[in-house]
Formats: C-alpha cells, structure tokens, sequence
C-alpha cells in the first residue's frame, strides 16, 4: 500500500478519464461528424477530464505524504507517558522517534526497546494503518468526484481549450520558478552565512585587509593562528591568474575564430572545430594535473635557464593552463557571431574593391564586437570562478603581488581549503568562506551586468 | 575566348518553348548583342555553381552611357550574369565561370588581374540595402579610406559629400552624418549604398533588383537616380519588374535557363519581341 502505487492508480485514472472525456464530449456534440459543435477539440475535454481527476488527487497525495509523518508522530508522542518525554534534550527525543519507526517499520534493532517503546511503535503502526486507509479513500473519492464533475460539465459551449491551456500555463510558471527560487535560496542561505561571519569579522578588515590567515587560535596559548581575514590577496591573486588566462585566450581563441570563420576552407574547419571544442570537453581536474606535473615544473626549469626564480606553483603556470581551457569558449563564441554577421555585408565591402582582411578588420570585426565582448567577458567569469586547476597548480600561500612567477591564492582556493575536512560552523574559518562566496558572487553579477550594457550600448549603435 | 563572335545571330521567330527545351545546347541569342561604344565586352560566358551549368554561352555588350536591363524568370541567371562582371562569383568556391570579358579591351578573367582596383572600376549595387553597421559618414568614407583616395581628413569631407549629392541623399542626411547608417529607411538605405558604389568613382555600375526590397515612391526616386547617373557611368541592372527596364533602360536583354535568349533596344524588346519567349514572358504569360 504504498505512496507510488497510488500514484500509479491516479496516472491510470487520469488516462482512463482522458478517454472517457473525450467520448463524452462527442456523445454530447452528437457523434463524430458533429464535433465542430463543441468549442473544442474534443481531446482537450479528454484533458479537461483527466485534469479534475489528477490534479485535486495528486495535490492531496503530496500533501499527505508531506505530512503523515509529522502528525502521526506528534500523536504517538503525546500518548507517550509524559516523565518519559518531558527530560529529554531536542536530539534524545529524535533518537526516539526514530527507535519507534524503526520497531513500527520492522527493522531490526541493536538493543531490546522498552515497553513504553514498544507501545508507542504498536501505537504509531495503528494509526499508520488508518492514515493510509483515509488516504485511500480520500483519493478514491476524489477521483471519482473529478470524473462526476468533468462529466457533468462536458457541455458543447465548455471551453475546454482555454481552460487547459491555462493549468499549463500554470504548470510552466511554476516549474520555471523552481529555478528562480533555487538561485534565491543559495543567494539567502550564503548572506546569512556572510552575515554571521561579519558579526565576528568587521566587513571592512574582509574588503580591504592585506593579510590572509584563517587559522584561529583553538587554545590561548597557540602559536601563529592569529586570525587574520584580509580578503586582498585572495582577490589580486584571483585577478592576476585571470588576467594571464585572458592574455593568452583571447589573441589565441579570437584570431582563430577568424581564420575558421572566414579563411578556413570548408574540410579544414570540419575538422579544426571539433578539435579545438575538444579542449572545452577535458574535464577541469585533468587540466588541474596537466598545470601542476607538467606546465609548473617546465616553467621553473624554463626559468632556472634564464636565472629567473619561478615558483614550482606559479601563477603564471596556473594562468597559462586557465587559459588553455578557456581558448574553446572564446572561439566558438566568437565564431558564431562572425558567421552571423550577414553575407550581404561581406559582399558590400568585398564589391567595393575591399580585401579579405580589411573586409575582416573594418567590417565583420566591428559589427560582430558586441557579440565577441560578451562571449569574452563570459569566459572572465568562467575563469574567476574556476577551481579545480587553481587549487592543484597555483597554491595556498595568500601573497599579495602583481608578479605571476611567484606562488599566489585564489578565493576558490581559499573556499575549498575552508571548508575541507572537519570542520564547526559556527569558527570564523569556515564562515569566512560564506563571505568570499558571497564577494565572488556579487562581483561575477558586476561583471555580467556590466557585459549586458556593453552588448546592449553597441546593439543600439549597430542596428 | 573568341572575340569575334560580334556577328548578329538571328533566330526564327516562330521557335517555340518545346523546341527549345530540346536544343538547349545550341541556343544562340536573338538580336544586336554588341554596342557601338562597349566599355565591357562578354563573349561565350559559361557559369557552373558545382555541376549546374548556370549561365550557358552568354555574350553581351554594355555600352558607355547606357543603361541595360537584364530580364527574366527566376533562376535564369540575370544575377549570375551580372556577378562575373566584377568578379563577384570568386566570393563563392563553388563557382566556375569561363569565357572572355574585357573591361575597355582588357581581360578581367585573367588570373593575374587583381579583382580590387578591377571592383573599384565595376562597383554594385545589391538587392537589399546592406549598409555597413556604421555611421552614414564612415559608410560613404569606407571605399576612398581602403583605397587611399584622399590625403586629408577635407578631402574625404568632400568626397563624402559629393557622393551622397550624387546618390541624392545629402539633403536628407547632412545634419547627422554621424548617425548609423542602418537607421534609415529601406529606400534611403539603398541611395547611401548607391552612394558608397559612387565614392570610389566606378565606371560601371552593376545593379542586382536594386528596388525588390522598396515601396513605389523609394523605387521612383532610384530610377530616377539611375537615370541621372547613366549620363556619367555605365550601367547594368538587373530587375525582376518590367516595368522597371521599361523605364530605366536603353537596351534590354532577356535570359532564361541560362541563355541569353533576346537582345535589343528596350523599346524592340517590349514593342516587337523577335522570340517566343520573350513574347510569353513580356506579355506576362509566364515567369
């Protein structure tokens, strides 16, 4: 007697009351050759049915099942003898509740329950029983109503149509805001997380300190873990690895979304895009490896060759792998807004006695730069939030300085090192990490917004 | 390349559609195809887009000062036509295009004519509007900067301006030079590329349905611009509305499949076709 066999039942129900709907509003039209009486098709009165029977039942069965648990419960405990109940702290009486499913459920148990246990798990089992025969019945009945009540109403001047098409409606509004509501939960439940943290650390130490220590001292007389919380180096080192990924993504990935777009003959770029839409695929944690055995060590011996003094987990080495991976999104962006620059434009320039390259430069260029900026813009966001290389090949040590052959940090860094491990969530550590997600976030949004005006401002100029 | 099939081929005028979907091949074109004064000079022009053959044996004349129509049904290879006189068909990979065409007695085909100074001398204008996604200024000033017309920033004023008077449009636009180009309306759109074509100071002009895309009063302004403009350039049109070659044009030549079928002055054309075809499809019978 199970939830899902129900909901098995209702689905059966609904597609048995399509089809009755649907006949009975052709027995109501007068036969098949009489439908263009009814205002609608008939199927939608078939839809119509199967909507009064599932709807009020699947509603309730949610419902139901959301609460069952909680009422009965409540009851069982209350028929509990109260000096049982009254001494125990919040987490002994939920240890309790659930040795009572457990016994009433029929699993095993590792010690011998009490009595009063007993009783209550006997007690809990009846009133499941009766619960569950309600739910039946209560289904039953409103299936049943729903088919009455559709067959009732299936009259040739229903509009069925328009009704159905409303619950749609309704049915994508709300499957769209789960969406919405999901990004609002994360937002709210990172704020307060933030605001506990900056109820023990001062916003302004976060935002404009120049020191990173998370460590916080568990015993007085600990050494070096003073608890330090400047967020500065966190996000020069954020800066300064993305400024290196871009350097190298957006000459490499722009010039060759050029040459595929426009120079490329036709079996060339059959295969050239696929290739290099190989490197978005390579998960991020390969990439991670790659940065740290390979790209690090070369580049400190490349280093030690010329006497400069190249970090083993440089930012320069972390930057170049960051960029590597980002080189994909840059071109293929960028390569469907200069295919979807029009021909005629092309041939407008070309017929003026253009060449290829001033036809690019001076024409396709300009008219596909909106396009071109938020597709880059796009990948910034994608840099400064990007983990797994960083956390492998660049290092923990929060330094704050401009030159990429040194070690620096990152803020997914720093996040990742927070919240690894054992850890209580009430320290300044683990909340501090809250707050760096809540900064990543709201400059990413700055940063997004800020792409929306640029493509937005040149659109205006362009079209 | 034979040049001299300038002879006048004449072909009876009872042949009908059926005969000559039989004799395809062997097509050859009713009417005067030269000009006494030709500044481009087609002869035996063949066209294939892949293995469709697109344009079959086509020769034809456009004199200076005058303005010739290319007519026809769709797909007959009007535009094809009027793309290999600048060389436009080496934009697509697929095309091959034989033949002779002399531009002033010099072979444009050649491979080691360079098509940019030869596109400065054959300007276009294409079907629907395609100003450049810029100001009306830098749309006119775009040809003259790429091919280092003018030494000062004066100059290019000058030319900017002179072309917009040419294509009519500097009343309507001297006040906001600097507004896109793209804000205009169709017809307006379609004077600043005409004007863009002028800028580089062309010899001829090759229009492709340059008014398909405008309503009667921006179409009635064009011709009358095209009109104007036959009086210092040469010009080719092609144009899907016989009223259109009827208006515009001096000598008027009707394609269809791929065949130039009839060449002569436009009031022959549509006063005494000499073929069927051109009979059928002036009196609107088909096409």
């Amino acid at each position: 007697m199970s939830p899902s066999l129900l909901l098995f039942i209702i689905l059966a129900a609904m597609g048995l009351a399509y089809h009755i709907g649907r006949k009975r509003a052709i027995g109501v039209a007068g036969g098949v050759t009489q439908i263009n009486r009814l205002h609608s098709l008939p199927a939608y009165y078939g839809y119509y049915a199967a909507l009064w029977v599932g709807l009020p039942a699947l509603l309730l069965l949610l419902f139901w099942t959301g609460m069952q648990g909680q009422i009965l419960t409540t009851l069982t405990l209350a028929e509990l003898p109260p000096e049982m109940t009254a001494e125990l702290s919040e987490g002994q009486l939920s240890l309790l509740v659930s040795d009572i499913r457990n016994l009433a459920d029929g699993n095993l148990m590792g010690r011998e329950p009490s009595a009063e246990v007993e009783a209550a798990a006997a007690h809990y089992q009846r009133l499941q029983g009766i619960a569950t025969a309600t739910l039946w019945a209560l289904v039953g009945a409103m299936v049943l109503a729903g088919m009455a009540w559709a067959w009732q109403h299936t009259t040739p001047s229903l509009r069925a149509r328009n009704r159905v098409e409303s619950i749609a409606m309704i049915v994508l509004v709300l499957f769209s805001s789960i969406a919405i509501l999901t990004t609002l939960g994360i937002v709210l439940s990172v704020l307060f997380e933030s605001i506990r943290f900056f109820q023990m650390v001062p916003w302004t130490e976060f935002l404009f300190g120049t020191k990173w220590s998370p460590q916080i001292a568990l015993r007085a007389e600990q050494v070096g873990a003073s608890g330090a919380f400047g967020a500065i180096p966190l996000f020069t080192g954020t800066l300064l690895i993305s400024f290196i990924a871009m350097l190298l993504a957006v000459p490499v990935g722009l010039l060759s979304a050029v040459y595929l777009a426009e120079y490329a003959p036709r079996q060339v770029r059959a295969w050239a895009k696929p290739v290099l839409e190989v490197l978005a695929g390579i998960p991020t944690v390969v990439y991670g490896f790659f940065a740290a055995l390979t790209v690090a060590p070369f580049m400190r011996g490349l280093g030690e060759s010329v006497g400069l003094d190249i970090a083993s987990e440089s930012a320069l080495a972390a930057g170049l792998v960051m960029g590597i991976m980002i080189i994909p999104f840059v071109s293929s962006l960028s390569e469907d807004v200069i295919n979807a620059v029009p021909q005629s434009l092309r041939d407008g320039s070309y017929a003026l006695g253009a060449t290829q390259s001033e036809t690019i430069r001076r024409v396709i260029f300009p008219a596909a730069l909106p396009g071109i900026v938020g597709g880059v813009l796009l990948a910034v966001s994608r840099a400064i939030g990007e983990t797994m290389i960083v956390v492998m090949a660049a290092g923990l040590a929060a330094n704050l300085t401009a030159n990429p052959f040194e070690s620096v940090t990152t803020v997914t860094v720093q996040i990742v090192t927070l919240l690894t491990g054992d850890q209580e969530f009430d320290s300044a550590k683990t909340l501090a990490a809250f707050a760096l997600g809540l900064t990543l976030f709201v400059v990413t949004l700055i940063l997004n917004v800020i792409a929306l005006h640029i493509v937005r401002k040149y659109r205006e100029q362009y079209e | 390349m034979n040049t001299t099939a300038d002879a006048i081929a004449v072909k009876p005028a009872n042949l009908t559609a059926d005969h000559l979907a039989q004799d395809q091949s062997t097509t050859t074109t009713v009417g005067e195809i030269s000009s006494p004064n030709p500044r481009m000079r087609c002869r035996d022009i063949n066209v294939w887009y892949s293995a469709n053959h697109a344009i079959k044996n086509v020769s034809l004349d456009i004199g200076q000062n005058e303005v010739v129509a290319m007519i026809g049904p769709s797909g007959c290879g009007k535009s094809t036509f009027l793309r290999c006189l600048n060389r436009m068909n080496d934009t697509i990979p697929a095309a091959r295009v034989e033949g002779s065409i002399k531009l002033d007695g010099q072979e444009i085909q050649d491979k080691s004519i360079d098509v940019v100074p030869l596109r400065a001398r054959v300007g276009m204008v294409f079907q629907k509007p395609n100003p450049f996604p810029k100001s009306i200024y830098e749309n006119i000033a775009y040809g003259p900067r790429i091919h280092g017309l003018t030494n000062s920033r004066a100059e290019l004023d000058e030319l900017v301006e002179t072309s917009l008077q040419r294509a009519g449009l500097w009343k309507e636009v001297k006040d906001r030079l600097d507004a896109p180009g793209t804000g205009l309306s169709g017809g307006q759109q379609q004077r600043l590329c005409i004007a863009r074509t002028l800028s580089v100071s062309p010899e001829v002009i090759l229009m492709d349905e340059p008014c398909s895309a405008l309503d009667p009063i921006a179409t009635a302004i064009i011709e009358e611009l095209i009109d104007e403009l036959r009086q210092q350039y040469t010009i080719a049109i092609v144009t899907h509305s016989m009223q259109q070659a009827a208006r515009v044009s001096q000598r008027t030549a009707y394609f269809h499949l791929g065949d130039l079928v009839e060449v002569g002055t436009t009031d022959d054309i549509f006063n005494q076709p000499k073929h069927k075809l051109t009979e059928d499809y002036i009196t609107g019978r088909f096409g």
